[in-house]
């Protein structure tokens, strides 16, 4: 989806059903082939032609799988139109196969009908072999329900480069850009702008650059010639109609760095960042470093633990302390969240979800450590959990973050996953103008008196929201101690006693649930009926497609997508129960249905994936449909299987 | 960082806790040395931070009347480089103990010390566990018996200074708690500019007591301690005796120092700044050898918190931070007004 303003004009009554105006691309080749690249400049290219978008980026864990293999199988799918686009699509109409490896594991996902684009210089009895094709698919007919254009791009792009003298390598290393020219023709878009971009890119080595550019000169000639005679034509989506304004391409990971660094500006607070590297989530540091001008310090750790508890020293010391990790680093960091909880400093703690447990899918996605974000520390010790659904609205998500951080000195927790870290889509760029600034706080004097008219600190003195004072060290004269020791009412002293105990566990209980969390709105639908889907995080795009679709059959569903997971808005547990059914479809085993059933009562049946393949409009489509086909003892309670059309491909994760 | 004029007095420095150490614990003299010796550094209060991670040793910014943390086990380092890289002036003082700083802490320890991160970083070593009742430490000498070890322990003990040395600590030395030399330790700590380790002796009165009386007591003290000072021979045993370095084997040996001949028995003068010598005088077996203590390597290199600082300066040249340009940076398109679409 692109913007909210997008999303008005999406409306029900505008929005064409079965889709003839979008078309789902998808590129796959070898991890080597700089197939992410080539998705990444299309998508540009897409968004520059004010198409809506949605993106898939699949790549294998393996940095550098062994050549030609079906683990090595890179992949990249976009999803664009002329009209609102949600998800990064169900099938692909068109596969660009750079491989017999990439062939053999797309294959099966693509439209009957679709077109298959394949470069027959790779298909050697060696690479058939490594993708364990007993024949050339391209010659024995098996691809007879698609279209398919074979022809060898290898040679045709070692052909286009040769004036630059570049070695045979490095040639072929110029593959991505000859599809990429190709993929340019058939879709009417502008070369100038991927232009402009390689010459930036190779602005040390003209000849990479030129070279680069005679590839993609070559593959978009190749269309126009190739045209006269053969499957290949051109496609003409009309652009979509959206809000005016200044738009970009955005992924999550760059959202959620722009909007902590927003957030840090509108406090008037410097942003200490604490990172260690790990999939998906070091894209956030890797922003942040470039982002100093804003008074970002970015500290690489040794460990995930040392990260956070830096993050709390800068918090300690009146920095906004951030931190993120995936969930075997989010686990690690568990015990000093705890002590951020106890002596009530603000943090930010980003979670680029991946699937688990342990290790598990470090490069697939995943919603599965909702349990350990809520509940998933030692003792009671509350935390607000904010989700961002797509990628653009992690920037807004992040601003919150800072804000319910810093105004009631506690930690939080942003959740997004690995789709929306990496997935990209068009965004309207906000105007920080339009955004209220929020200054912090610092005590700068003693905030009490004593029993004899002296003035006294208080560190643990609470104000009308149960947030204490931030109170920097350096400050003259408010010197105290704070730590992991239960704290005493007020002063902050050791206190172990049983009913200061009771009163602290209750006042940071209190606080955590005092957080003003806006009223849950209803994303589309009424606010009663007979179905609610309930999502949170990336969920949002194939929710909010199926129920669309759903409506659009006369089904009275509604779509209902939550981004405070803790506290929850104080209004959704009446709004739930105004349905007669609640579905919660969630990328995995049902947490979050679960969290509702505790704080609602309400019978949430879950709808859960774990296969790391985002859900489908498909999917959930069909699980909808069951609420309203007259038999009851189908609905709800599902586990949707593995997809074979669907990124990852479950042929090259398990050949 | 501080000019020496004294602002304060130890009493300045005595918070309104309860000191709550075991009767006879050697913190209290630590404690007091501490109190004692910031008067003379001229430090403040207000910029004074004491953090430390879990154990007894680390109640100790609790006794003192400055800013305090007391974090997590082993994770005192890492939250003091946060403080430190948050706001440079401060002066952060870290207190963590044997199994704090080299069990559950060892990584945070190396790391802070290898980056050099400017501050005093005091490691009581008493040799066992004490706040969880006496189990033995990674300090332990083998065949410690405690509750974990019934039979005595089997494992070797790690040396404090080496493994600092090892780590890339620009400052190594040693004391002990009830140490008259210690505030000359702590004062030199203080004025090295980087990441300063200090190894203090502490006993332990209930669960490892007087552990290190072969040295520390004060009868025959001079025959079995060597108190270091740069520039001056390596002299013990009221100068009768010497240590001199094999120069064929590369190894330290004691000599008997005749008339104060000190030169023709060929004994070295202390160079704080020699890291070879230091590294043989953290590895020097107490026993044949006496125990070295004082400054024992002091030779400052740029600190990390002026790194991250001139790395600023470069990344930042000719930015403004300028939050509306930023959001629309990279490439980017308008919608015109009327149309709907791209312009």
């Amino acid at each position: 989806m692109a913007t909210k303003a997008v999303e008005n004009t999406g409306g029900e009554a505008q929005t064409h059903d079965a889709a003839p105006e979008a078309v789902v691309v998808r590129f796959a080749g070898d991890s080597g082939d700089g197939m992410q690249l080539t998705g990444g400049q299309f998508t540009l290219s897409t968004a520059l032609a004010g198409n809506d978008l949605a993106t898939f980026p699949d790549f294998p864990a393996e940095i550098r799988a062994p050549q030609g293999t079906l683990f090595g199988v890179s992949a990249f799918q976009i999803n664009f139109g002329s009209h609102q686009i949600d998800t990064a699509g169900d099938a692909p109409d068109v596969l660009v196969a750079m491989n017999p490896a990439a062939l053999k594991v797309n294959l099966g996902a693509v439209k009957p009908g679709g077109l298959v684009i394949a470069d027959t210089g790779e298909f050697t009895k060696r690479n058939l072999e490594k993708a364990k094709y007993a024949a050339n698919p391209l010659e024995d007919g098996s691809l007879a329900k698609w279209d398919v254009l074979a022809f060898d791009i290898s040679a045709l792009t070692v052909e286009a480069v040769k004036p630059f003298g570049l070695g045979n390598k490095d040639a072929l290393r110029c593959k991505n850009m000859w599809t990429l020219g190709l993929a340019l023709w058939m879709f009417g878009r502008p070369r100038k702008p991927i232009h402009d971009w390689l010459r930036a890119k190779f602005k040390g080595k003209p000849e990479l650059a030129e070279a680069n550019i005679a590839a993609l000169d070559a593959g978009h000639a190749y269309g126009e010639t190739a045209e006269l005679s053969g499957p290949l034509h051109q496609y003409t989506l009309e652009p979509v109609p959206t809000a005016p304004g200044l738009y970009r391409t955005i992924t999550g990971a760059e959202a959620v760095s722009l909007g902590l660094v927003a957030g840090a500006q509108l406090l008037g607070l410097p942003l200490f960042f604490g990172g260690y590297p790990i999939t998906p989530a070091s894209a956030i540091l890797h922003h942040l470093v470039r982002l100093k001008e804003f008074d970002v310090t970015t500290f690489q750790a040794e460990d995930e633990i040392a990260a956070v508890c830096a993050a709390i020293g800068a918090s300690y010391a009146g920095s906004l302390g951030v931190t993120s990790s995936s969930g075997p680093g989010i686990a690690l960091k568990g015990e000093a969240m705890g002590l951020a909880i106890m002596t009530e400093l603000p943090l930010v703690i980003v979670n680029s979800q991946r699937g688990g447990p342990s290790t598990g899918l470090p490069t697939k996605t995943e919603q599965s450590d909702l349990y350990q974000a809520v509940y998933g520390r030692n003792g009671d010790a509350p935390m607000p959990v904010l989700a961002a659904r797509s990628p653009s609205d992690a920037f807004e998500v992040a601003i919150e973050a800072c804000r319910i951080a810093v105004q009631y000195m506690t930690p939080v927790m942003l959740l997004t996953d690995g789709y929306i870290a990496n997935a990209a889509e068009p965004w309207l760029v906000p105007d920080p103008a339009a955004f209220k600034p929020m200054p912090a706080q610092f005590l700068a004097e003693k905030n009490a008196t004593d029993a004899d008219g002296n003035g006294e600190l208080l560190p643990y003195k609470r104000d009308a929201k149960g947030a204490r004072p931030w109170i920097k060290p350096g400050t003259p004269g408010l010197m105290h101690r704070i730590g992991g020791i239960e704290k005493a009412i007020d002063t902050g002293h050791l206190d172990y006693s049983p009913g200061n105990h009771q009163s602290m566990t209750d006042a940071r209980r209190d606080k955590v649930l005092g957080v003003d969390v806006p009223d849950q709105e209803v994303c589309l639908g009424g606010a009663g009926g007979r179905l609610a889907v309930v999502g949170w995080g990336s969920t949002y795009g194939p929710i909010h497609q199926a129920v669309l679709r759903a409506r659009r059959h006369g089904m009275d569903v509604s779509h209902i997508h939550v981004r405070h997971i803790w506290p929850m808005p104080a209004n959704l547990g009446e709004l739930l129960r105004g349905f007669d059914k609640v579905l919660v479809p969630e990328m995995n085993t049902g947490q979050f249905k679960t969290v509702l059933r505790d704080q609602f009562l309400v019978d949430a049946q879950p709808l859960t994936k774990v296969s790391g393949q985002p859900f489908q409009i498909a999917e959930l489509e069909a699980a909808i449909a069951t609420y309203f086909d007259a038999r009851a003892e189908d609905a709800g309670g599902q586990e949707i299987e593995p997809n074979e059309q669907q990124l990852p491909s479950v042929k090259a994760v398990n050949p | 960082m501080n000019d020496m004029t004294p602002i304060t007095t130890l009493k300045d420095w005595e918070t309104d806790q309860e000191v709550r150490w075991c009767p006879g614990c050697g913190d209290y003299a630590i404690l007091k040395a501490v109190q004692r010796t910031l008067p003379t550094l001229g430090s403040d209060p207000a910029n004074t931070v004491f953090v430390s991670g879990i154990g007894c040793s680390s109640r100790f910014p609790y006794y003192i009347e400055s800013y305090g943390f007391h974090t997590i086990h082993g994770r005192a380092p890492a939250f003091a480089t946060g403080i430190k890289l948050a706001n440079p002036d401060l002066d952060i003082w870290l207190v963590t103990g044997d199994g704090d700083g080299l069990s559950i802490g060892g990584n945070h320890l190396m790391h802070v010390l290898r980056r050099n991160v400017n501050m005093q970083i005091m490691l009581f070593n008493n040799e066992i566990y004490g706040l969880t009742k006496g189990q033995y430490s990674p300090t332990s000498r083998e065949g410690t018996k405690s509750p974990s070890t019934p039979l005595g322990s089997v494992d070797h003990p790690a040396r404090p200074c080496a493994f600092a040395l090892g780590a890339g600590a620009r400052f190594v030395a040693r004391g002990f708690d009830v140490s008259k030399n210690l505030p000359d330790v702590l004062t030199a700590a203080h004025a090295h500019k980087g990441a300063a380790f200090v190894e203090i002796f502490q006993n332990c009165v209930v669960y490892n007591k007087d552990v290190f009386d072969d040295f520390a007591k004060p009868k025959g003290a001079e025959d079995r301690q060597l108190w270091l000072e740069n520039g001056v021979p390596m002299l013990f045993a009221g100068g009768t005796r010497g240590i001199a370095l094999d120069r064929a084997t590369l190894r330290l040996d004691v000599v008997d120092v005749v008339d104060g001949d000190w030169q023709a028995a060929g004994v070295i003068v202390h160079d704080v700044t020699n890291r070879a010598v230091a590294h043989m005088l953290v590895e020097m077996p107490f026993g044949p050898f006496p125990m070295a203590l004082g400054v024992l390597y002091d030779d400052p290199r740029p600190t990390f918190e002026e790194g991250v600082i001139a790395d600023r300066a470069r990344s930042v040249a000719g930015k403004e931070p300028n939050l509306a340009k930023l959001l629309g940076s990279g490439q980017t398109w308008t919608v015109d007004e009327r149309e709907g679409h791209p312009a």
